[in-house]
């Protein structure tokens, strides 16, 4: 026993060394950080302990708008992701042929890389002195006049950026619902079939309640993933997110950590801690909703 | 008689209202296919357009007669395309290396060893799968920054070895394995490391190989921790470069060029895809996540 104790450890230590040093080292360092105030990243002093950085990240407008925009980007992204997956997921259950076919095209953007993909999207989107750009072709088709969405007001890049993180976002929620449909008991359909009950009801009454695990890990996940948004934004509108007015909270701690306005590891600590509480708050309140709503067996 | 009649007016009632379904249904899916192909159905074809023809097109044409490999070929000389390929190449072989062989014995000694304090430092560990990545980048920036160990391989693999999810998503695989074949090998006299390399390894050689594929996805496409941590072009990897490309690479307008070096760095994770179709989607669904 005390024998094998010993070799147990011999096992864990290279994962135990890469977990302390990597993960719980800078996770006890970013709330020490976040409370030095006046740090110099090149001497490596402080001047003080306090709330000051807390105070500055709140109060300076980089950071308002990138809460906005993240704000905004979230509360669009993730109903709607999460409701038009749903829908292609029925739609993909109740078909046989093609839908291999089907499920393969749909996965595609989660394997492809983020910021070469958003590329294609901004030539899509931009409208250049050159050409409008194909997007303004097709409004033009309609009667619209072109908008530029890349360098234009404000609605039309955070359309393009809604637009682009539901196309990322979609292969993976499609894929969890997809597979939590097909794990639906035929029993309860057959049953429900019997009875002569129509198939709306059936999809309110049994599928809805018997997925909703899986859409509500969905919904949590899309919460998470959506409030980390960065690249996506990086990919459209280039690494400088503040001169677009585009930057999110994530693009906000990395220009503070590093770039043109970078250097001040304190703020991007303390702008990083009210990141995790935002989401650990949002992450509680879905929780808390999850088991008012959440059929259980 | 009439009954008969009715029934089959029902059934055909039903038929014909199914048949419409099926044609809602049919038409929502290809909208949503066009969606996700056209983007790189644009790409492929921008690519193919002489850098001339792509822009004297004021309405971009949905075509193109005069393809031409011209783009690939500047893709190639214009900027150092290559590099960053064979830069992302290294780091994903060896993340993904140093991370199997560091995940595997832990994973081992959870499912299979005993010692002191096992459950405990299980559960810690899992509780680090809530910490986000941008909490503990700060640091770790800084740490590598200090140690000198910026635009070096070691710099950019290190710190992105780790992935606590994946120890567990092993550990519940490994621990599936019966206790038996355990107590049998010892009975042989096989050592533990021969027994986690000959037995467990390959007995959960799915699961092994859906975490490599999961891991060589995250590297590819890892972004912010190499910008941050390289602004020497030689240790670009491929998503920086293509930053560094639309910032300053051929020239701001010459977009073919750009496209078809869209096309090179997507090309490598689709045909894995497509050739690991099964396992991928398996593998994510049952531990991806992204969005």
């Amino acid at each position: 026993m005390d024998k094998q104790n010993n070799k147990a450890w011999l096992y864990l230590i290279p994962a135990l060394i890469f977990i302390g040093v990597f993960m719980v080292y800078p996770l006890v360092d970013v709330l020490i950080y976040s409370f030095e105030e006046g740090y110099n990243s090149a001497s490596q002093t402080y001047n003080g302990v306090g709330g000051y950085n807390y105070s500055f990240v709140l109060r300076d407008p980089y950071f308002l708008q990138a809460v906005k925009n993240t704000f905004i980007l979230v509360i669009i992204t993730v109903p709607l992701s999460t409701g038009i997956a749903l829908l292609i997921s029925v739609g993909l259950s109740s078909i046989k042929p093609l839908r291999n076919l089907f499920q393969t095209v749909y996965f595609l953007p989660y394997v492809t890389n983020t910021l070469a993909v958003g590329l294609v999207f901004m030539i899509l989107f931009k409208k250049t002195p050159y050409s409008d750009g194909l997007v303004n072709l097709l409004i033009n088709w309609f009667g619209g006049s072109s908008v530029d969405f890349i360098d234009g007001p404000y609605a039309a890049k955070m359309f393009v950026l809604c637009f682009y993180t539901i196309w990322v976002v979609m292969p993976f929620k499609i894929l969890i619902l997809t597979s939590a449909l097909a794990s639906v008991n035929r029993d309860y359909y057959n049953a429900a079939k019997v009875d002569g009950t129509s198939p709306f009801r059936i999809f309110r009454r049994i599928t809805l309640p018997m997925i909703s695990p899986m859409l509500f890990y969905l919904i949590i996940t899309g919460f998470i993933g959506a409030f980390k948004a960065y690249s996506d934004a990086v990919a459209l509108f280039g690494t400088d997110l503040n001169a677009a007015g585009m930057n999110t909270i994530v693009g906000y701690i990395y220009d503070m950590l590093y770039g043109n306005s970078g250097g001040y590891p304190s703020y991007a600590s303390a702008a990083a801690i009210i990141l995790f509480i935002i989401v650990l708050t949002i992450t509680c309140i879905n929780l808390i909703v999850r088991r008012r709503f959440v059929h259980t067996k | 008689m009439t009954n008969l009649s009715n029934y089959e007016k029902t059934e055909k009632k039903v038929s014909v209202r199914k048949k419409f379904f099926n044609v809602i249904v049919y038409t929502l899916l290809s909208i949503w296919g066009l969606m996700v192909l056209f983007p790189f159905y644009w790409m492929i074809l921008s690519s193919v357009k002489s850098y001339s023809a792509y822009s004297s097109e004021f309405v971009p044409k949905f075509f193109t007669l005069s393809p031409t490999l011209e783009n690939f070929f500047d893709a190639f000389t214009a900027v150092p395309l290559a590099d960053y390929f064979v830069n992302t190449l290294i780091f994903t072989v060896l993340t993904t290396a140093v991370m199997l062989a560091v995940i595997i014995p832990a994973a081992f000694a959870f499912a299979r060893l005993n010692f002191k304090g096992k459950n405990l430092l299980f559960t810690l560990i899992l509780a680090l799968m809530m910490i986000p990545n941008e909490l503990v980048i700060i640091t770790n920036f800084t740490t590598i920054t200090n140690l000198d160990m910026r635009n070096t391989f070691s710099g950019l693999i290190f710190p992105s070895v780790m992935s606590v999810f994946y120890i567990y998503l092993l550990r519940e695989n490994f621990a599936q394995i019966p206790d038996d074949l355990y107590y049998a090998a010892k009975v042989d006299g096989t050592s533990d490391f021969k027994y986690m390399m000959k037995v467990m390894v390959p007995i959960c050689r799915p699961t092994i190989i859906t975490v490599t594929i999961l891991k060589v996805i995250e590297c590819w496409n890892s972004y912010v921790w190499p910008r941050l941590i390289t602004d020497d072009q030689n240790y670009f990897l491929v998503s920086n470069g293509i930053q560094e490309i639309r910032e300053n690479g051929f020239g701001r307008e010459n977009i073919p060029a750009m496209m078809a070096a869209v096309v090179v760095i997507s090309i490598p994770l689709i045909v894995l895809f497509l050739i690991f179709r099964k396992k991928i989607m398996e593998g994510v669904a049952r531990g991806g996540t992204k969005g």
